[in-house]
């Protein structure tokens, strides 16, 4: 069988090799044949139908893959930018609100101060003024009773009297003595 | 275990038609399993889609294995047609061998020598085709001098070697599991005690068997594309 073939093989380097080669009991030449025809047409036809189309996608999948991987590179780094400049204006905005508030805090404090400076004036203008008004009331009143009194005086003295005393003649006199009458009182 | 081989003869040349239908099963079902396992293809794989890319990407990883991807992109589809190939054609005989009227029909093609020595052969050719082809004559007949011009003679004798083992370690493997498959086989056929006997073995064995023809055609491929490398690569 199989194994007398391959001794047929070696043991026939004679005339008739060929002929025992293409013998059913030796080598079938058609086997042969029929072998590599069909593995050529099956790689002919699974490389047209199956691999072919299935090479084409892998590679195409290998492409897709590379691409989305360098994309995702750059909008990587874009984001990282993105993201540094965020930071640097946030710092930035930070700063200048604090600077504002700081602004803000030491106008407040001055014009507490001038407020408050000026109200004090103001108090102080308000209490002197009320205190001349009251100095020149007192002086009116003073002033004003003096006379009632000159007046009431006289009069009194003319009923003791009993006779008419010139206001005129006597004033002079009459204030004196009130000026006194103050200064002894 | 002695059955006779069906024949006729056509233009003065022998077939065996039992060889002929194995090849042509074994065809058909690679060429069904790749062509529907590849229909609507996505970017996104699915299903067969997978798995088919992995065999690829399997025997991408033998070449590359070997040689450099630039030179060994070509050996890809041949690769993968191969591996598909012999894995099938393997395990085609491992259910069930068919004899009628004495003539062995169904079987493994890959456990006739006929076979795996016209499989290795063209392997064998390819790699000289494209020693030529890639290296010029010139550089072709310069890897027979090297490392030592006195170690041509050996060379020379490796590439009968290289053919004689590459085929016939696929048909040993192949035929030894298939003989002893039949054996369990006809032992379960004796008796009820025999088929108690027999059942676990032949399990075991059958699974082997699947293991083994696996591991075949995967070494098959691998040689192949070793001695590919040899003849293209002018780096080893």
């Amino acid at each position: 069988m199989f194994g007398e073939s391959f001794v047929l093989l070696s043991a026939s380097a004679d005339a008739g090799f060929l002929a025992k080669l293409n013998d059913p009991a030796g080598l079938n030449l058609g086997d042969i044949i029929v072998t590599v025809l069909f593995f050529s047409i099956l790689m002919i036809l699974l490389k047209k139908f199956a691999w072919g189309p299935l090479m084409g996608v892998m590679d195409q999948r290998a492409e897709l893959i590379a691409t989305e991987i360098e994309a995702a590179e750059k909008s990587r780094l874009a984001s990282e930018q993105l993201l540094e400049e965020q930071r640097a204006l946030l710092k930035e905005a930070r700063e200048n609100a604090q600077s504002i508030v700081d602004n803000a805090k030491k106008q407040g404090e001055a014009q507490r101060e001038e407020l408050v400076v000026a109200a004090r004036a103001e108090v102080n203008r308000m209490k002197e003024s009320a205190a001349i008004e009251i100095a020149m009331e007192k002086e009116k009143a003073v002033a004003a009773v003096r006379e009632e009194f000159v007046s009431l005086s006289i009069l009194a003295a003319s009923k003791v009297l009993g006779k008419e005393i010139s206001e005129e003649d006597n004033r002079a006199l009459i204030e004196e003595t009130i000026v006194k009458a103050g200064e002894g009182r | 275990m002695n059955h006779e081989n069906p024949s006729f003869e056509l233009f003065g040349i022998y077939f065996n038609p039992a060889n002929i239908m194995m090849l042509f099963i074994t065809c058909l079902i690679v060429f069904l399993i790749a062509f529907f396992s590849t229909r609507n293809l996505k970017m996104k794989p699915t299903g067969m889609q997978n798995f088919m890319e992995w065999v690829m990407d399997f025997v991408k990883g033998i070449i590359k294995n070997n040689m450099d991807w630039r030179t060994g992109g070509r050996f890809h589809v041949l690769g993968i047609t191969l591996i598909m190939f012999v894995f099938v054609a393997n395990m085609l005989g491992l259910p069930m061998a068919v004899v009628w009227k004495g003539e062995l029909w169904w079987k493994s093609p890959t456990a006739d020598p006929v076979i795996t020595m016209t499989l290795a052969t063209m392997v064998v050719v390819l790699t000289h085709f494209y020693g030529v082809k890639m290296l010029g004559a010139k550089g072709y007949f310069k890897t027979y001098l090297q490392p030592m011009p006195f170690l041509a003679p050996l060379k020379i004798i490796e590439e009968f070697a290289n053919t004689l083992t590459l085929g016939l370690r696929l048909y040993g493997n192949i035929f030894a599991g298939e003989i002893l498959i039949g054996l369990l086989a006809s032992l379960g056929a004796t008796s009820a005690f025999g088929l108690a006997g027999a059942l676990i073995p032949a399990l075991a064995w059958q699974g082997f068997s699947i293991f083994i023809g696996a591991i075949q055609a995967f070494i098959f491929v691998m040689l192949t594309m070793v001695y590919m490398a040899h003849k293209v690569d002018t780096d080893h």
